[in-house]
């Protein structure tokens, strides 16, 4: 079976439902499903055929989902950006992809055309919110594209596909600074899909808001495993505004809420009242790992909502979850595999590790990725010869250890990468950044403790000697090239970084001291 | 700490704000007095606990929990306009003293 089948499914059982509620629009499955299918023409008689690539950048909104159900029904594969993203990155991915379409909307168009322009591949560029023809390369405002198109859904160009082809390739922070696309089969996304809407009993009745940015795997996940079920999301732009978020909670009566810790803190600064959201079943967590305090004032201030730690990565999109019956036994764990999967725990040499002992896990299952696109070196040291033959396995880059029961406990990232906000940041993508402003002569990027964000960055720099750089100015510089979960929230000058013998920056070492410095200031 | 000031501009004080953290080039003068702070990308959901903090702490005044809507924060103008509501209201715990403009 094929992802978009889960909305056709869910659109010819129950038409009538509503699938999507945004701020601004309503919509039931079989209005989802016709435009998805409207707009596949459209992208179709733009040239878009099976398995090429259409990049989507634009806020969460039902256009977002459409596009995406109907890059799969033109048999292409979508590959969703944050709306954030800068011209220069998205020029990358649309060359390292070679797009051969873009969907955005008109509030984005002066960064998208700027990188369409720099690629070839893409033929067309469909613009939401643009009534005039968009000044891009094969520009078409989204409501034209959708009025010339069929409204009939017209096969494929190259066949109908198969469960096998790519559904989707989401770009990741990689520790060498430049992003890798990770490509996911329909069986891979179905795989998760499932295992999630089972573990959380999911069933048409439930009511998931969704604030995550449909860039995020997470954020994906609500949409796929609530079009599973024939279930309804809330989607939302953003936290920003909690208190109309929260009236949502009541008015759509909200079953079920995925945050990441970042929520949980600006949520958790308000007042609540425990009891005040009685339909609320449930809450997620992943991304990262809730501190205790909130835990507890969470399980406080929802007492009838069951909370589930839960742990994955782009790579194969969930692994782990911990049973909401553990929470108050093992609260530091966040849990064993999810259902159909296998995780275990390996040393350096590949053995298996037992209780106590820290190694990296390994997830074994069909949800695990195909591999970061045309990049064959990344894909060998991630993916690894599993226990049945031609079968591969994810190495995931973190340190866990298990209990006794088999219970598993995050330790640390293997490499260096930040966790912001939820979001993984390469240190070297921002110093890369930094090192293209003149006046910068070393800079390293750490995450220090924050108590909303997890991690904050800090841009440690030092100047060159003429170099007359403000704080303000550096991160501003940082804002105009990054995604703004990626822009420093500090700048720390030095006049020198410790280094190796070789003379490369160490890290590590600065990392470490920040966080000596921190230790040293904070009230004992 | 430096004296809170009044709701005489808050409109420039807003727009310098913006302009100076999250901006990143444009001058103060690409925002209008209208221009939606999430709809146009300007500020994120953590930029709206920054403005919070700044309005604070410039003003002296408590944002409360339900004053974080956009009515009251997602604008130049709305910004202005609760800045000077919170400013002349009587139940104001602040020290401010400014007008209503």
């Amino acid at each position: 079976m094929r992802v978009e089948k889960l909305l056709e499914a869910s659109a010819a059982r129950h038409p009538d439902k509503v699938a999507l509620v945004t701020d601004e629009a309503r919509v039931t499955y079989a209005e989802l499903n016709a435009t998805a299918d409207r707009l596949a023409g459209a992208l179709r008689r733009r040239g878009v055929g099976r398995g090429d690539r259409v990049v989507v950048m634009l806020d969460n909104s039902v256009e977002t989902v459409a596009t995406l159900f109907a890059t799969l029904k033109a048999g292409a594969v979508f590959s969703v950006m944050n709306p954030t993203t800068k011209g220069e990155k998205l020029a990358y991915v649309l060359n390292n992809c070679r797009a051969a379409a873009v969907v955005t909307q008109e509030r984005l168009l002066p960064v998208v055309a700027g990188a369409v322009a720099q690629a070839p591949s893409v033929g067309a560029t469909v613009v939401a919110g643009s009534a005039a023809e968009p000044a891009v390369r094969g520009g078409v405002g989204l409501h034209a594209a959708l009025d010339e198109a069929p409204a009939a859904p017209a096969a494929p160009v190259g066949g109908e596909g198969i469960d096998q082809d790519l559904a989707m390739v989401i770009y990741t922070s990689g520790s060498t600074g430049s992003p890798k696309g990770v490509m996911m089969a329909h069986s891979n996304i179905l795989c998760a899909t499932r295992s999630v809407a089972q573990y959380l009993e999911l069933t048409p009745d439930d009511v998931l808001l969704c604030v995550l940015p449909l860039s995020f795997g997470y954020g994906l996940n609500q949409i796929f495993t609530s079009c599973l079920v024939g279930g309804t999301v809330v989607l939302e732009k953003s936290f920003a505004y909690p208190a109309a978020t929260l009236q949502k909670f009541e008015r759509e009566r909200v079953t079920g809420f995925a945050l990441v810790p970042t929520i949980a803190a600006i949520l958790l600064m308000r007042n609540l009242t425990p009891g005040q959201f009685p339909n609320l079943r449930y809450i997620t967590n992943a991304a990262a790992a809730l501190p205790p305090a909130h835990i507890a004032r969470l399980r406080e201030v929802f007492p009838s909502t069951r909370l589930y730690s839960m742990y994955g990565q782009t790579e194969c999109t969930r692994t782990l979850f911990l049973p909401p019956d553990q929470l108050d036994v093992r609260p530091g764990s966040i849990g064993k595999a999810i259902p159909n999967t296998e995780a275990w725990i390996v040393d350096e040499t590949g053995r298996r590790v037992g209780p106590g002992e820290v190694g990296e896990l390994v997830v074994r299952g069909g949800h695990v990725m195909r591999g970061y696109w045309e990049n064959p070196e990344a894909t060998e040291r991630a993916l690894r010869p599993g226990p049945t033959p031609g079968e591969r396995v994810l190495h995931s880059g973190d340190l866990f250890r298990a209990d006794d029961e088999g219970f598993l406990y995050f330790v640390s990232r293997k490499d260096d990468i930040i966790k912001t906000r939820g979001e993984k940041v390469s240190p070297k993508e921002v110093e890369n950044v930094l090192y293209d402003l003149p006046g910068v002569r070393e800079a390293a990027v750490i995450g220090v403790p924050d108590p909303i964000l997890g991690q904050a960055i800090r841009a440690v720099v030092v100047l060159a000697e003429d170099g007359c750089l403000t704080d303000r100015q550096i991160i501003a510089h940082c804002g105009r090239h990054l995604e703004d979960f990626m822009v420093p929230r500090s700048v720390e000058f030095r006049a020198e970084l410790p280094k190796t013998d070789s003379g490369k920056i160490r890290r590590t070492e600065v990392q470490a001291e920040a966080l000596r410095a921190l230790e040293a200031a904070a009230p004992a | 700490m430096q004296t809170p000031k009044t709701g005489a501009d808050v409109e420039t004080a807003v727009r310098e704000f913006i302009a100076e953290n999250y901006l990143f080039g444009a001058g103060p003068e690409s925002i209008s007095d209208t221009d939606s702070f999430l709809a146009q990308g300007i500020i994120n959901s953590m930029g709206v606990l920054e403005l919070i903090t700044f309005l604070e702490n410039t003003y002296d005044i408590k944002v409360g929990d339900d004053e974080v809507v956009p009515d009251n924060l997602d604008s130049v103008r709305q910004v202005a306009a609760y800045v000077r509501r919170k400013l002349g209201s009587p139940g104001n715990n602040g020290t401010g003293s400014g007008h209503a403009g």
